[in-house]
């Protein structure tokens, strides 16, 4: 496929943008500012950025408790992300719902969810109203391998195949489930291979290639728009942290992350571009520092908002 | 004034609305030309299409997840379960998800939805995976809004209402009602949530009650009135928000109460009645509180054991007089 220069551009800067969000977010872990478990997205940068790359602004995404990533490529601000992290009153959900809650639904972001192949089903839905009201938009449904054991995702991928609707089913493998390594607890070597029971498209593709991940999903985007139905996208990557950041990870070695982590999207990205691209490495150091720096501003933005107050607990449980 | 059935009040509401709004869609088992298990959609999917009463596959999780999804993307849809009993499946999708999503996300999304099913025993034989009525559940989790119509005339009202809400509103049908016959007015009315009501006035003893049970107490203070002893019937219509206000200002009056409901007694709404009025109104009471409840047994399928194991008229007659 062609790129245009900007476009590579961007496809870097995005990956860059959730890279640093994330360390950031892990030094405000470190210093005790979060008070709650957060699930980073480092390692899997390429799938967000690309996949949300290939979406447009009014198509809809239903993201996972390892959300940063896909909230921030979908559109949300990072100071306002940020903010929620912290519990703050200007985080995109009042502070909330936290990094696990976490959604931007302005941004067309249905948000993390707490449970596993729990928003799986607001995809069909929001498909669904996509398809009875003529309304063009596809919504994409993020969720990992470990998912695919949830009776959700069966449902799920069962319902939108009868009823042929827009969506696309995107599987981040990431190998672990919590602790459990997916070839205990998937018995097939490709999530892919499960798309055979609905009768829709499976594809399996590298998950740390960006143009591999742009390139698969502008597909089965496009075609889920062309009202061809939905389709199965597994994308095998590798997950750095622990499930949690601070998890003592004693079923895996030090050595078989740092084995993936020399396949990292970023880098590997970074090679493609200075090598068959001819771009420079001095502009995508700018690209990268001016990451860092939005994310020291959303920082400084979260850390100076205000806390909400306890009078505020009963707003939001009902709609008037 | 016209009178129709329990049913056919709902479906006439669910017409209307249909009517009225073209976002109102419904989701469920078997809904379109079969009608509905019980038949309260039957006729719908004529009127309205495919794409309008939607049939799905066995999927109870997942047709509540969808629905949810479609109320935040702008529908209103209406999820059918078969029985309040095969909502176990949706567990996860009501309690953690179409509860909580609007509080969770800062008031980003509002959730207009209507999740309907019936419960109860004593409609052939359904026994204990078809019987139950678990409404206590649903009363416990905040960002639900549970309603229970009694009769032909707030079934209808009260669905109106449930579909202009925009929260997931928890619509319980009874199944020995649907047959009930009442005076329905024709065309547009509805009965608000959230407010019990005085279904009949009384001076003696108060009882407060809901769904099929409010038809028993009712039939009940009729044949108490021959016997010289005023019964003061209450049916709440809605256990979450529970409206107190007026079974507080009915124990002012009577100062004595009684309780029933044909869920299990133990942690049921009745528990949560009595403790209201306990901390609201304890120096009006002249009696104990009367709690009656179901058995503590899952619904047997034999009739003898059925009829241990619930609620009947007589266990409520016998409370009243216990105290009055």
């Amino acid at each position: 496929m062609d790129y245009t220069k900007q476009q590579l551009l961007v496809f870097y800067r995005e990956m860059q943008r959730i890279r640093q969000f994330e360390e950031a977010a892990i030094v405000l872990w470190d210093a005790n500012m979060i008070k709650g478990s957060i699930h980073p997205y480092l390692g899997q940068e390429a799938i967000a950025a690309g996949v949300c790359q290939a979406l447009q602004e009014d198509d809809y995404i239903v993201s996972t408790h390892r959300g940063h990533g896909h909230c921030l490529a979908k559109g949300a601000g990072p100071g306002s992300m940020m903010a929620e992290l912290l519990g703050k009153t200007t985080g995109c959900c009042r502070g909330r719902g936290g990094s696990m809650h976490i959604a931007d639904v302005g941004t067309r972001n249905l948000g993390a969810n707490g449970l596993v192949a729990g928003g799986l089903g607001f995809g069909v839905g929001a498909a669904l109203t996509s398809k009875l009201k003529k309304l063009g938009y596809v919504t994409v449904a993020f969720f990992g391998e470990g998912a695919t054991g949830e009776g959700m995702f069966h449902e799920s991928l069962n319902m939108a195949a009868i009823w042929k609707l827009p969506i696309v089913f995107v599987c981040e493998n990431n190998r672990y489930s919590v602790s459990t390594d997916c070839n205990y607890s998937v018995p097939v070597a490709d999530v892919s291979e499960r798309a055979k029971a609905y009768g829709i498209p499976g594809v399996t593709a590298d998950g740390n290639d960006m143009h591999a991940v742009y390139e698969t999903a502008g597909e089965y985007i496009k075609r889920a728009r062309n009202g061809e139905g939905p389709a199965l996208i597994e994308y095998k990557t590798y997950r750095w942290e622990g499930h949690y950041h601070g998890e003592p990870q004693v079923y895996r070695t030090k050595e078989e992350v740092e084995e993936w982590k020399k396949a990292c999207p970023i880098l590997r990205y970074e090679k493609v571009l200075t090598q068959d691209y001819k771009i420079s490495v001095d502009e995508l150091n700018e690209i990268k520092q001016a990451a860092v720096r939005e994310m020291e501003e959303a920082v400084v933005f979260a850390k100076d908002s205000p806390d909400p107050v306890p009078g505020t607990v009963f707003d939001y449980v009902y709609a008037d | 004034m016209r009178t129709i059935s329990y049913l056919d009040a709902i479906k006439e509401a669910m017409r209307e609305e249909m009517e009225r709004d073209g976002n109102v869609i419904q989701l469920g088992e078997d809904i379109g030309l079969h009608g509905g298990a019980f038949g309260v959609t039957r006729g719908l999917f004529q009127q309205f299409g495919c794409e309008r009463i939607i049939d799905t596959p066995i999927a109870e999780g997942t047709i509540v997840s969808c629905a949810i999804g479609a109320a935040i993307t702008g529908l209103r849809p209406v999820a059918e379960l078969m029985f309040i009993d095969f909502s176990t499946l949706a567990m996860d999708q009501i309690c953690n998800q179409a509860a909580k999503m609007r509080y969770m996300l800062g008031g980003q999304v509002q959730i207009p939805m209507v999740i309907r099913f019936p419960e109860g025993s004593g409609y052939k034989g359904t026994a204990a995976q078809h019987s139950q009525c678990l409404e206590a559940w649903y009363a416990h989790v905040p960002g639900l809004k549970v309603v229970l119509p009694s009769n032909p005339y707030n079934a209808k009202g009260l669905f109106k209402a449930a579909v202009r809400d925009n929260n997931p509103v928890i619509f319980i049908e009874q199944k020995t009602l649907y047959g009930m016959k009442g005076q329905v007015p024709d065309g547009d009315y509805t009965v608000s949530i959230g407010k019990s009501q005085v279904a009949r006035e009384g001076r003696d003893v108060t009882v407060v009650t809901y769904a099929y049970m409010t038809k028993v107490a009712l039939e009940l203070a009729e044949k108490l009135a021959a016997e010289n002893i005023s019964l003061e019937v209450i049916d709440l219509l809605t256990v979450k928000p529970l409206d107190i206000e007026p079974v507080v200002e009915s124990v002012k009056k009577t100062g004595r109460l009684v309780v029933a409901h044909e869920a299990c007694k133990t942690c049921g709404v009745g528990a949560e009645v009595s403790a209201l009025v306990n901390e609201l109104a304890f120096e009006y009471l002249d009696a104990p509180i009367q709690r009656i409840g179901a058995r503590d047994v899952p619904i047997p399928f034999n009739y003898p054991e059925e009829r241990a194991a619930i609620v009947n008229e007589s266990e409520i007659r016998e409370a009243v007089l216990r105290i009055r």
